[in-house]
């Protein structure tokens, strides 16, 4: 009977499924946030670290974020270690690549993510809740922290559970940095992006790795041809953007979940608009989700919002049907009117 | 038999089962194959409790092995839940046993045959593991929902939890779409 209760305590939400999780402790990661090199002196951000701001951002509760990137020292002692950029959809970081995103709400630092490349198939993740007095932040447990910060009257941020983290930036060789790759980077920024944050100068793109040499084996054209989400119509380019920004990491076609057949991830080997997956596996495909009061519903219905399960979803934080599943505790209210202004738009009868 | 049941049958049907002398396979003994421990594991876990539905047998509700482990029959749709007064009673339960209405919603037993398109088939060995590691459907998405204890289960061996995937991949496999699961009415 406890463990009905534990199951259902953990359905509705009320805990957190990784807080019974059975894992060692994070081998490797510091304790402090300070220790592990992100900054040159106490508070200050270690000039040589790659500042950069996807052109899509994964939507956090509506925190404000920065990031950056280190890479390793490269075969000579002034040389730093170059991303390996063959494979355009997967990129490979060389091995001590180091990657921070700083979260804050309410103009505060709440938390500072890390993950940590420390061998060609092994990543750590590592998350620092900050203190009291901004002055540093400590590393959270295996399980996260639950309500590290209000965002809105009763509801909190969490700090996500390492399983969370790996659900999402995958393990192994399959990790990925979702936000540092060639469209999230790509010259060709997308002006209606959802909560697009500005290029600021500093900040390094896919024409600074180039000029810089930290991007080596990619196709020549790769700056007079950049990454682009195929669309047609500026709304479907920022919905598919953000589509695959918060969606891609779980549904995508290279590592299908059993079943779905659902995939919102860009790639460059797609031309078209007809070919974004994000269209082609939505587009009037049946939904098994069944939206309140309706006994069924499509991915993406064309010109019917209410029937359309994503959007349905999206705007969702109830357990059993929020998307994206974790990370967030708010709805996107921008990105739901946004898509389904967008929805509303789409043809009745697609011509995809 | 009244379509919903209550808890209580749900926590006595691994005793009603052993009562009718049923066994789904033989315990396995050290130095057999890993899917004879998978089968040892799936019976002594009580996975056909819930995931291969009851039928009505000439003395009472018996499991319809010939859905062995396909989970809540596609074709029996389920009216609203029953909504309970207020007191202790707190979950509804299909006569099959695949099907729970409680505080989360309504959740549906999984189709855990091979079948390619509505089961397991296309399922990975290292995405059942994460799948139970993380307690999240199909390893990615919303909370496993009760009465699945997969709380429980996350404490298995990686051997054992290998060894239940190979006995499920090796039984019959059997098309049945397992319905979605559904809010709760208080939800909406």
């Amino acid at each position: 009977m406890r463990a009905l209760l534990a199951a259902a305590a953990a359905a509705l939400g009320l805990t957190s499924l990784a807080a019974h999780a059975v894992h060692a402790a994070t081998p490797g990661a510091p304790r402090l946030l300070s220790q592990t090199g992100l900054y040159a002196s106490p508070g200050r951000v270690d000039a040589r670290h790659l500042a950069y701001a996807p052109q899509y951002p994964l939507w956090t509760d509506g925190a404000a974020k920065s990031r950056w990137l280190h890479l390793p020292a490269g075969a000579t002692a002034a040389s730093i270690a170059s991303i390996d950029g063959r494979d355009e959809d997967a990129w490979v970081f060389p091995v001590g690549t180091k990657a921070w995103k700083e979260f804050r709400f309410q103009g505060r630092k709440v938390e500072t993510r890390l993950l940590w490349k420390t061998g060609p198939s092994s990543w750590i993740f590592a998350s620092y809740a900050w203190n009291e007095a901004q002055t540093d932040a400590v590393l959270v447990p295996e399980s996260g922290a639950a309500e590290a910060a209000e965002v809105a009257p009763g509801r909190g941020h969490s700090i996500p559970s390492r399983t969370d983290c790996r659900t999402c930036h995958g393990e192994g060789r399959q990790t990925e940095l979702l936000g540092f790759n060639a469209l999230q980077l790509s010259p060709d920024r997308d002006p209606g992006a959802l909560h697009g944050e500005p290029w600021r100068p500093g900040m390094t793109g896919l024409g600074d790795l180039v000029a810089r040499g930290l991007l080596r084996g990619a196709r020549r054209d790769l700056l007079t041809r950049p990454p682009r989400i195929q669309a047609e119509q500026p709304t479907t380019r920022s919905a598919l953007g953000y589509l695959a920004a918060n969606c891609a990491s779980c549904h995508r076609g290279d590592r299908p979940l059993p079943g779905l057949d659902l995939d919102f991830r860009h790639t460059s080997r797609i031309a078209r608009e007809a070919d974004e997956p994000g269209l082609r596996t939505t587009l009037g495909r049946p939904s098994l989700f069944q939206p309140p009061g309706l006994s069924s519903s499509l991915r993406l219905a064309p010109g019917q919002p209410d029937r359309s399960a994503l959007l349905q979803r999206m705007a969702s934080r109830r357990p059993a049907s929020q998307m994206p599943p974790l990370g967030s505790a708010l709805v996107d209210e921008a990105a739901v009117t946004h898509l389904r202004q967008w929805i509303a738009a789409l043809p009745m009868t697609p011509s995809h | 038999m009244s379509l919903s049941l209550t808890l209580t049958l749900s926590l006595a049907r691994p005793f009603l089962l052993s009562l009718l002398g049923l066994s789904l396979v033989q315990a396995g003994t050290p130095g057999q194959s890993v899917i004879q421990r998978g089968a040892y594991l799936v019976q002594v876990g009580g996975c056909n409790d819930c995931h291969t539905p009851l039928k009505m047998g000439p003395k009472g509700p018996e499991p319809d092995m010939a859905r062995m482990l396909s989970g809540h029959p596609e074709a029996l749709k389920m009216p609203p839940a029953p909504q309970l007064p207020e007191g202790p009673w707190m979950i509804s339960m299909a006569a099959t046993a695949t099907a729970f209405a409680g505080p989360w919603g309504v959740s549906h037993a999984a189709n855990l045959t091979p079948d390619k398109e509505t089961g397991l088939g296309g399922w990975t060995e290292a995405q059942f593991l994460q799948m139970v590691r993380s307690g999240r459907h199909l390893g990615q998405g919303r909370p496993v929902l009760p009465p699945m204890p997969v709380q429980n289960l996350r404490a298995a061996t990686e051997a054992d939890l290998k060894a239940i995937f190979a006995y499920l991949k090796s039984v019959p496999a059997i098309s049945n779409r397992v319905p979605a699961a559904v809010e709760p009415v208080a939800a909406h």
